[in-house]
């Protein structure tokens, strides 16, 4: 088993095909919505896939340091262009095959109009803190 | 073995510890090892005297505790000198606990972690669980707090208000895991408003019981957010509610006014409304100035706003929003309400998509999409 990061992004990745923002949807489809992911993470973790999920704020600051005695800069919370994360999930699964496969899956959440979003989320393995013995 | 009656002794049982020379933190792990013992010894040999045992058992375990640290020999010295004979006195150890858990030398998340350990007698697992933290990182919290009250006397008055302000945010982190920190808070502010007898213990007992009676009705079967107005108010709890107004009336009665008062005052208002048309919003407005009166809390206001504009109308409740800054947590939601009122639907929708995307967590933040759709559907269609 080996861990991966499915990362939602509010802004930063490739638009999504079907890219209508939430609250021009129907309150039935964002109920649809909301029930896919539900179903979904409530699925991974019956089948043992699931580690955890977070859902993130948009509401985001870059921080820097600023020299000794100077309080840290902000860009402020509204930032023009920024890769902005939603959320993230990790899984716990056999293969980089099946990451892909669910990540896809994940992708597929009914969206405006019921149909699909399509939209892209990023997968990155995690690294081991530790060489691999077994090999 | 009952575990509640285990969680109510534990507080006395480490007060009579300290009382006697311990030092709060090891007194504190003495107690809790001699719950582990009770646990196995109980349920064959009940003992006649269940705060006894304990005492007995915690003080043998902390002079152990002592003992193993060759750096305190020089206290247990002292200690064993000065080890009194009495028998467990009737001092009331338990209230003098609350106040060192929630001395204002903590901050207010490690003074609630502190309190749920001493005070409630929560496992560090059952409050890392409840908090969705690590049980190593809540280990640390804790420790870390009662180093920092290692050296308060323990027989100094504490602050009330700073007791009952720990307890609201135990009730407000709601249920996780194997505990119910809302029923947990319940619990101590109970027993807290008995013993003190302050009517401000009481009020905010008062305001947790009103709050608790509405929980089952407060969310849907998936986990979605029913505001006030449209929940089901015959799966409200009415014994709860009952007990809230009695408590209330109690403490309204001594003519000490505070403000979790006012806000149980305010809870009971919507509790006795059989429909939410029915609801008395212009006495609630005058609870809200009241409670402005005692906080001058911007929040409150907001509040104020919102029951200005059920009693008034939604343009007097705007009139009331326009002299709050916008920036407050819970404006864009608050406008955004009082402008569908108002007729100003695509305002309404721009404002609670807004509030969404500035929304904490998540049912909150899922409530106002929906909303934001709403609005946005009828629009178009």
């Amino acid at each position: 088993m080996a861990k991966y990061l499915l990362l939602k992004h509010y802004r930063g990745a490739p638009a999504a095909v079907n890219d209508v923002p939430m609250d021009q949807w129907t309150p039935e489809e964002v109920s649809a919505h909301l029930k896919y992911m539900d179903d979904f993470a409530k699925r991974l973790e019956r089948d043992g896939e699931y580690v955890g999920g977070v859902a993130l704020s948009p509401e985001g600051s870059f921080v820097r340091y600023d020299g000794e005695g100077r309080p840290p800069v902000t860009d402020g919370p509204f930032a023009e262009t920024k890769d902005l994360i939603a959320g993230w999930m990790v899984i716990d699964v056999d293969s980089y095959e099946r990451a892909v496969e669910l990540a896809g899956e994940l992708s597929a959440a009914p969206g405006a109009g019921g149909k699909p979003i399509h939209e892209w989320l990023e997968l990155r393995p995690f690294l081991a803190d530790h060489a691999d013995t077994t090999e | 073995m009952n575990e509640s009656l285990l969680r109510e002794l534990v507080p006395a049982v480490i007060g009579v510890l300290v009382r006697r020379g311990a030092d709060f933190a090891t007194a504190e792990d003495a107690v809790q090892e001699a719950l582990i013992e009770a646990v196995g010894a109980w349920p064959d040999d009940p003992p006649r005297e269940p705060k006894a045992w304990l005492v007995t058992v915690a003080w043998r375990k902390f002079l152990d505790l002592a003992r193993a640290d060759a750096a305190r020999r020089r206290r247990e010295e002292r200690i064993d000198e000065q080890r009194p004979a009495e028998p467990v006195a009737a001092t009331d150890d338990t209230l003098q606990l609350y106040f060192l858990c929630a001395h204002p030398s903590l901050t207010p998340a490690s003074a609630v972690a502190l309190t749920l350990r001493a005070v409630g007698g929560l496992t560090t697992r059952q409050i890392a669980e409840a908090y969705l933290v690590p049980e190593a990182t809540m280990a640390q919290r804790i420790s870390r707090a009662k180093r920092t009250v290692a050296t308060v006397r323990f027989d100094q008055p504490g602050d009330l208000a700073t007791v009952l302000r720990v307890l609201y945010l135990v009730f407000n982190e709601g249920y996780s895991g194997d505990v119910d920190l809302a029923a947990e808070a319940i619990r101590l502010t109970r027993q807290l408003a008995t013993r003190t007898m302050h009517e401000e213990a009481a009020g905010l007992l008062a305001l947790m019981l009103l709050h608790h009676a509405r929980r089952p009705a407060r969310t849907g079967t998936d986990g979605r957010l029913i505001p006030l107005a449209e929940q089901d108010r015959g799966r409200w709890d009415t014994r709860l509610i009952a007990e809230g107004v009695d408590v209330l009336q109690a403490a309204l009665a001594r003519d000490r006014l505070g403000e979790y008062q006012v806000q149980a005052a305010i809870a009971a208002l919507h509790a006795d409304a059989a429909t939410a048309a029915e609801t008395d919003w212009v006495q609630i407005v005058e609870w809200y100035d009241e409670l402005v009166a005692l906080t001058d809390s911007p929040i409150v206001r907001l509040n104020r706003a919102v029951a200005v504009g059920e009693a008034d109308g939604p343009q007097a409740g705007l009139a009331a929003l326009a002299d709050l800054d916008e920036a407050l947590p819970r404006y864009p939601a608050a406008a955004a309400y009082l402008h569908e009122r108002a007729g100003n639907a695509a305002t309404a929708a721009r404002l609670y998509a807004a509030a969404a995307r500035a929304a904490t967590n998540v049912p909150e933040r899922d409530h106002l999409t929906r909303q934001a759709a709403r609005l946005n559907t009828q629009l178009r269609g």
